[in-house]
C-alpha cells in the first residue's frame, strides 16, 4: 500500500496561495478532495496553523485517478491565505469549515461565515488551546466556566486538567 | 399585467422538517413554486467527533466512527482502522481482510437500502420503503450476529477485527441474499417505470460531469454522471484488489439517474460477499510462522552467532505455562499482543486476557504510533470516506481529520435546487443521501 493516495506533497508560500494552486490547476489537478488544517500548538512549530489542500487529477471519461497532490501553508493568526473558491467552488465550504474550527483567516473573506458552529460560538473548537469540556455563553454557565458535573470527563486527568 | 408587481418571498425548511433526513435547514427564496435562491445551514449535528478523538486513544476512536454514517457504520469502522494501520504500518491478516470486506458491503448494502427506500417514501411510494426496510433488517440482524450490535457496530480493531464469522454465517447470508434480492426487485418493479416516479425523478437535480468534479462530488452521486471512480477501482484497499465487481453508471446525472446507480451498487455488493464467502482462506492467515519465534529460539541463535536476520523476528513470550502462547483470533488478528485488544471472552474469563486489555486501554499505556502523518480513504456508502491522522508518538491520535463524503454534494445542493421547483427538493435532497451525523461529525 504505496502512499498514492497523498500523492507528492508540496510547501507553498502563505502569501501567495491562490497563485501556486492555480498553477496546480494547470497542471491537471481539477478535484479539490478536501482541505483542512492542523494545529501545531503542542508539535511546537512555527507559524502555529497549517492548512493542508488534498487534490485529484480525475479523467472524467475513464473514472481513472491520475494521481494525487497535497499542497501545504504554514500560516499564523494574521490573514495572510486568500481564498480559493474561484478556482475549486467547493473551497467555499472547506474554508468556512477550517476558520469555524481553526481561526484561520482569509484575507478575501473578512465576513466570513462559520459552516457547523452558530454565529455565537466563541473561540474556534479545534485549537489545541480550547478545551474539550469548555462550555459556551448560550448553554452556560456564562463564565465559560465546566460545568459542575461529576460525570463528566472525570476519569480523564489530560482533559480535566486543561 | 404589466403594473402588477412581483415579489419573491423566503420559505424556511428545515431544521426540523422531516424531509430534512435529521437537521438541515434549507432558506429558499421562492417566485411562486419557483426556487430563486436557496441557502442551505448545517451543522445542527455537530457532535465534536474530531475535537473528541484528540482526546482518546487510537482504539477508542473506533466507537465514535460509528456515529459519523449511522446507516453504513462499518465502513467507517474499517476506513478509520485501516487508516491507522497505515499510519502504524500494521498488516492484517488476510481473513481479518475479508471479514471486514464482507462488513463493508453489508452496511453499502443497508446504506442505499434506506436511501432508495426513505426517498421512494417520501415521494409517496410507502410500500417500497416497507419492502426495503425490512430487507435492511434482515441484513442488520447479520450485522447483528457478526457484531452484536445492529447499528453502533465497533467492530474493528487497529490490527484485525473483533471476532471471526460466527458459525453458519455463509449459510444464513445465502437466505438473507435471496430476500434482499426479492426486496429489491420488487421495488424495482414497482418504481423503475412508475409514471409518478419517473415524473419526479427524471431530469430533476441534474448536475454535469464537470460541475460535480468541481465540486469535489464522489461516490454514486458522481457516478450517475457518468464518471467511473470509485476508491475500490482506483486504489483497492483490502482485497477489493482479488475480488470481481462492476462499477454502474449514469449518463445525466439526475437524481433518476442517482436511483439506478444505486439499485445496481446493491446488487454489486452482494456479489462482492458471495465472492469473499467463497474465497475466505481457513486456517493460519497472520503473521507468517517464519516471522514470529519463540524468545528461547532467538535467544539460540544469537548463541551461535547467527544474527543477522534476528532483527527481523519477533519473539514470542510465554507469559504463564498455558494460555498465552495460545493465539486466540490468529486468522482474524495480528498476534501481536502489543497491538490488538484481546477477544472479549478471553478478556472476560482469563487473567492474562483482562490484563492485557487493561494495558492495551489504560492511557497512555496502549498501541503508540511514531509522530507521522497520513491519509487514507475507503469507499463510503456516499462516496470517498478519507482519514487524514496526524500521530505525536502517543497513544492517541494528535489530529483526526475526517473527509465525510455527503459534505460535497451538499455544498453544491444550492446549484441543483436553484431553477427548480419546490416539489423537485425533496427527491433531489433524498438522492443526495444527506447523513448528518457525517456531514456534521
Amino acid at each position: 500500500m504505496s502512499d498514492l493516495l497523498r500523492g507528492d506533497i508540496r510547501e507553498i508560500p502563505a502569501a501567495s496561495n491562490v497563485e501556486e494552486l492555480a498553477k496546480l490547476k494547470a497542471e491537471g489537478f481539477n478535484v479539490l478532495v478536501d482541505m483542512t488544517a492542523i494545529d501545531r500548538l503542542k508539535l511546537g512549530k512555527l507559524p502555529r496553523f497549517e492548512v493542508v489542500y488534498r487534490f485529484m487529477k480525475l479523467d472524467a471519461a475513464t473514472g481513472e485517478d491520475r494521481g494525487r497532490a497535497e499542497a501545504r501553508c504554514a500560516v499564523d493568526e494574521q490573514p495572510v491565505l486568500r481564498s480559493a473558491k474561484g478556482l475549486w467552488p467547493n473551497a467555499d465550504w472547506l474554508e468556512r469549515e477550517v476558520w469555524d474550527m481553526f481561526g484561520v483567516k482569509f484575507a478575501d473573506r473578512p465576513d466570513i461565515k462559520r459552516l457547523l458552529m452558530y454565529e455565537e460560538f466563541s473561540g474556534h473548537a479545534l485549537r489545541k488551546d480550547y478545551p474539550i469540556a469548555k462550555r459556551q455563553p448560550l448553554i452556560g454557565p456564562k463564565s465559560g466556566d465546566k460545568a459542575g458535573s461529576p460525570s463528566f470527563n472525570i476519569l480523564k486527568p489530560t482533559v480535566t486538567g486543561e | 399585467m404589466s403594473d402588477t408587481s412581483q415579489k419573491t418571498y423566503m420559505l424556511n425548511m428545515g431544521p426540523q422538517h422531516p424531509a430534512m433526513h435529521g437537521v438541515v435547514r434549507l432558506i429558499l427564496e421562492l417566485q411562486g413554486e419557483k426556487i430563486v435562491d436557496a441557502d442551505v445551514e448545517i451543522g445542527y449535528l455537530h457532535r465534536a467527533f474530531e475535537k473528541h478523538s484528540e482526546s482518546e486513544t487510537w482504539n477508542n476512536v473506533v466507537p465514535w466512527t460509528d456515529r459519523l454514517n449511522y446507516v453504513s457504520p462499518l465502513i467507517n469502522n474499517v476506513g478509520y482502522a485501516m487508516a491507522v494501520e497505515k499510519l502504524g504500518g500494521i498488516e492484517v491478516p488476510e481473513r481479518g481482510q475479508y471479514i471486514r470486506v464482507i462488513a463493508c458491503e453489508m452496511s453499502r448494502v443497508t446504506d442505499h437500502l434506506t436511501c432508495v427506500g426513505a426517498s421512494a417514501m417520501e415521494l409517496g411510494a410507502f410500500t417500497v420503503f416497507l419492502y426495503m426496510i425490512k430487507a435492511r433488517e434482515y441484513l442488520y440482524q447479520m450485522v447483528d450476529t457478526l457484531t452484536g450490535a445492529r447499528i453502533t457496530t465497533a467492530f474493528t480493531r487497529v490490527g484485525g477485527v473483533k471476532s471471526d464469522l460466527p458459525p453458519g454465517f455463509a449459510e444464513k447470508f445465502k437466505e438473507v441474499a435471496a430476500l434482499v434480492r426479492e426486496a429489491v426487485r420488487e421495488s424495482d418493479v414497482l418504481l423503475t417505470k412508475n409514471r409518478i416516479f419517473m415524473d419526479r425523478m427524471e431530469g430533476t437535480g441534474a448536475i454535469s460531469k464537470e460541475d460535480a468534479l468541481a465540486y469535489g462530488i464522489t461516490g454514486p452521486f458522481l457516478r450517475s454522471t457518468g464518471v467511473a471512480y470509485d476508491v475500490r477501482r482506483s486504489h483497492p484497499y483490502a482485497i477489493y484488489g482479488k475480488l470481481d465487481f462492476e462499477i454502474p453508471v449514469g449518463t445525466k446525472g439526475d437524481n433518476y439517474d442517482r436511483y439506478l446507480v444505486r439499485m445496481a451498487e446493491i446488487e454489486q455488493s452482494l456479489r462482492l460477499i458471495e465472492q469473499c464467502l467463497e474465497k475466505i482462506p481457513a486456517g493460519k492467515h497472520s503473521l507468517e510462522p517464519k516471522e514470529i519465534k519463540w524468545a528461547y529460539e532467538i535467544q539460540d541463535a544469537g548463541k551461535f552467532g547467527d544474527t543477522a536476520l534476528l532483527a527481523k523476528y519477533q519473539a514470542k513470550v510465554d507469559q504463564t505455562l498455558e494460555g498465552m502462547s495460545k493465539a486466540d483470533q490468529p486468522d482474524t488478528r495480528v498476534l501481536d499482543r502489543k497491538i490488538t485488544l484481546p477477544p472479549k471472552e478471553s478478556t472476560y474469563t482469563n487473567i492474562e486476557g483482562l490484563m492485557n486489555h487493561f494495558e492495551l486501554v489504560m492511557w497512555s499505556w496502549g498501541v503508540k504510533i511514531p509522530p507521522s502523518e497520513t491519509y487514507f480513504a475507503v469507499e463510503g456508502g456516499n462516496g470517498e470516506l478519507g482519514f487524514h491522522l496526524v500521530s505525536d508518538g502517543s497513544d492517541g491520535p494528535y489530529r483526526v481529520r475526517c473527509r465525510p463524503p455527503c459534505l460535497f454534494p451538499m455544498a453544491a445542493l444550492k446549484k441543483l435546487l436553484i431553477g427548480g421547483q419546490i416539489a423537485d427538493i425533496i427527491p433531489t435532497f433524498g438522492s443526495v443521501n444527506m447523513i448528518a451525523g457525517e456531514l456534521d461529525r
